[in-house]
């Protein structure tokens, strides 16, 4: 119990945080006409790739001979940068047919 | 002062990822709002790759390759991949999203069990939680990738008594996760393969009962998922931005989730344990002497032709025949001869979210035709011919009058209420769920026999001649 209190207390800017966008999420995504839904899925699809970051950070934080967290940090950038990329070049995509056919 | 331009960019991206996804959600200004996020994700990368570290080699050429052969592949696959194609395209994307998270959280397990870093017990947890839902994100879209694209079949993957196997599993799966946290830096990496696999597991069993016209929930859940796994990756490292991100993925998702499951009028729980089409049995089953009653070409284009509103209903069928295009042709013929065309789009068609609007987009439908699924209730009414394009459930009478079949109490469109009705079908088959559709055998429907694309094109010269 002690050691979650502690971590309560050490995260309490990110645990804010975390709240606060729980409801702002909500709030700015709430009303989504039909014809968006699957540019704002696949939109917000390509922000999920944000874990990139870590992966990046993992890479710049490792030994230059950990093979393992190298290897590991590797394979993260190319599974978050294929998120990111893909994801982002879908949804515009998708989004300029829709576009095209404004009368 | 690097620190604190650092700090400046993540709060740029933060507010260009909220801002973005707000603009994503209205038609006019989604572009912008999709370009918005990129340059928000653009900026915070490019502040982690220059924000200072303690301790590290930074290891530049190892990042620069993951960006490379990463963005590369991701280009490549965004650009080539057909339109048709997209719901199982978002679905891979969305799988390495949650394969990114879980490949943090086991970098940072196995500092942990080496001995080269510790952990806090908090800290551990949400490792562990990382880890679980990124793996479950990964093999869940997996999964609905291969269903999606046809090359698995859900009763390839299911088994007896899928549902008991699945609370089974997610039990182990979370007693490994109790088991992990009591041991702490004693259990070893042993521990965390088993609990790396059994999560793996957990994510391929937990989609695979779900299948057909459930799909769409399926895909937003696995979505709001890996936007949890990211921000739980964000916790680990103690960076805001991947948490903001991944929290507002994880809205999105739920709220496409809630969206999905309210259109079919079921609860998300009905819709994980599943069963669609098994649960079938009460059903009337009533068509047995029945006769479905046939068009010929020549009968349905003189109704068209004639007509002065027509309602496409499309399904999954168009997508699975590619007959968007000819649609677009009869549409545009129809037009020409003063026929108002309008577009009724079931909130559940097709196979993900907002998969019929995609798949008319493609072939220059302009949306202000397509009516949501009240806006085309209230216009059937005054519709003189309904065609059905490859379309089910979402027609089904059952869904209003039949208390023992299993859509009773989802919304559908009231096709029956317009003066006729023309479907298009190969065959008598129920559909995707395995109900039986009463509509078929209604008085004001018509049945026009073969494939989707073939026979609009067959409507199009008619027309044509006319």
């Amino acid at each position: 119990m002690d050691t979650v209190l502690q971590f309560f207390n050490e995260q309490l800017i990110m645990i804010y945080l975390l709240i606060f966008t729980i409801i702002l999420g909500f709030e700015v995504i709430s009303k989504v006409p039909t014809v968006l839904h699957t540019p704002l899925m696949s939109g917000a699809n390509a922000v999920s790739g944000v874990v990139i970051i870590g992966a990046i950070l993992l890479i710049r934080q490792a030994d230059s001979g950990d093979v393992l967290q190298l290897g590991l940090g590797t394979l993260g950038v190319i599974l978050g940068m294929t998120n990111v990329i893909g994801g982002f070049a879908v949804t515009d995509r998708m989004l300029e047919m829709f576009k095209k056919k404004k009368k | 002062m690097l620190i604190s331009l650092i700090n400046l960019s993540y709060l740029i991206g933060a507010v260009a990822f909220v801002w973005g996804l707000r603009l994503l959600s209205s038609p006019d200004t989604a572009r912008r709002g999709n370009i918005l996020a990129s340059i928000g994700m653009g900026i915070a990368i490019l502040a982690t790759l220059v924000a200072p570290i303690s301790g590290g080699d930074n290891n530049y050429l190892w990042i620069l390759i993951g960006l490379v052969v990463g963005g590369g592949i991701g280009w490549v696959a965004a650009k080539r991949i057909a339109m048709t194609a997209m719901p199982q395209m978002v679905s891979v994307f969305n799988g390495l999203g949650g394969a990114c998270a879980t490949v943090l959280a086991l970098a940072e397990l196995f500092k942990y069990y080496d001995g080269t870093m510790t952990m806090g017990l908090g800290q551990l947890g949400i490792v562990l939680f990382t880890l679980l839902i990124g793996a479950v994100s990964f093999t869940g879209s997996m999964l609905a990738f291969g269903k999606l694209d046809g090359r698995i079949k859900d009763k390839h993957v299911i088994l007896p008594g899928h549902t008991i196997i699945n609370i089974i599993l997610l039990v182990v799966v979370l007693a490994l996760a109790v088991w992990l946290m009591i041991q702490g830096s004693a259990a070893g990496t042993g521990l965390m393969v088993v609990f790396l696999v059994a999560s793996l597991l957990y994510g391929f069993s937990f989609v695979a009962p779900i299948g057909g016209a459930d799909m769409p929930v399926v895909i937003s859940l696995l979505n709001s998922f890996t936007g949890l796994s990211a921000a739980a990756a964000g916790l680990i490292y103690g960076n805001q931005i991947m948490l903001v991100g991944g929290i507002l993925v994880g809205a999105a998702g739920t709220i496409l989730t809630v969206l999905m499951c309210d259109a079919m009028n079921r609860s998300l729980l009905n819709v994980i344990i599943g069963g669609f089409g098994s649960a079938g049995g009460g059903s009337k089953g009533e068509s047995g002497d029945q006769v479905a009653k046939e068009a010929t070409v020549t009968d349905a284009s003189i109704q068209l032709f004639y007509a002065n509103s027509v309602m496409f209903v499309p399904g999954y069928g168009l997508a699975v025949a590619q007959a968007q295009k000819a649609l677009k042709e009869l549409d545009d013929l129809l037009e020409g001869n003063n026929v108002d065309v309008k577009y009724a789009i079931h909130p559940v068609a097709g196979r993900m979210p907002g998969h019929m609007n995609v798949l008319l987009a493609e072939a220059d439908v302009p949306y202000p035709k397509l009516l949501d699924l009240e806006d085309a209730n209230a216009a059937l009414k005054d519709t003189d011919t309904v065609v059905i394009v490859g379309a089910n459930d979402v027609v089904n009478p059952a869904a209003l009058d039949d208390p023992g079949s299993p859509i009773y109490g989802m919304p559908v469109l009231e096709v029956w209420n317009a003066k006729n009705i023309i479907v298009l079908k190969r065959s008598m088959s129920p559909g995707y769920a395995g109900i039986q559709n009463p509509l078929f055998f209604h008085e004001k429907n018509r049945m026009l026999f073969g494939d989707a694309k073939d026979s609009i094109q067959k409507l199009v010269q008619e027309v044509k001649n006319m």
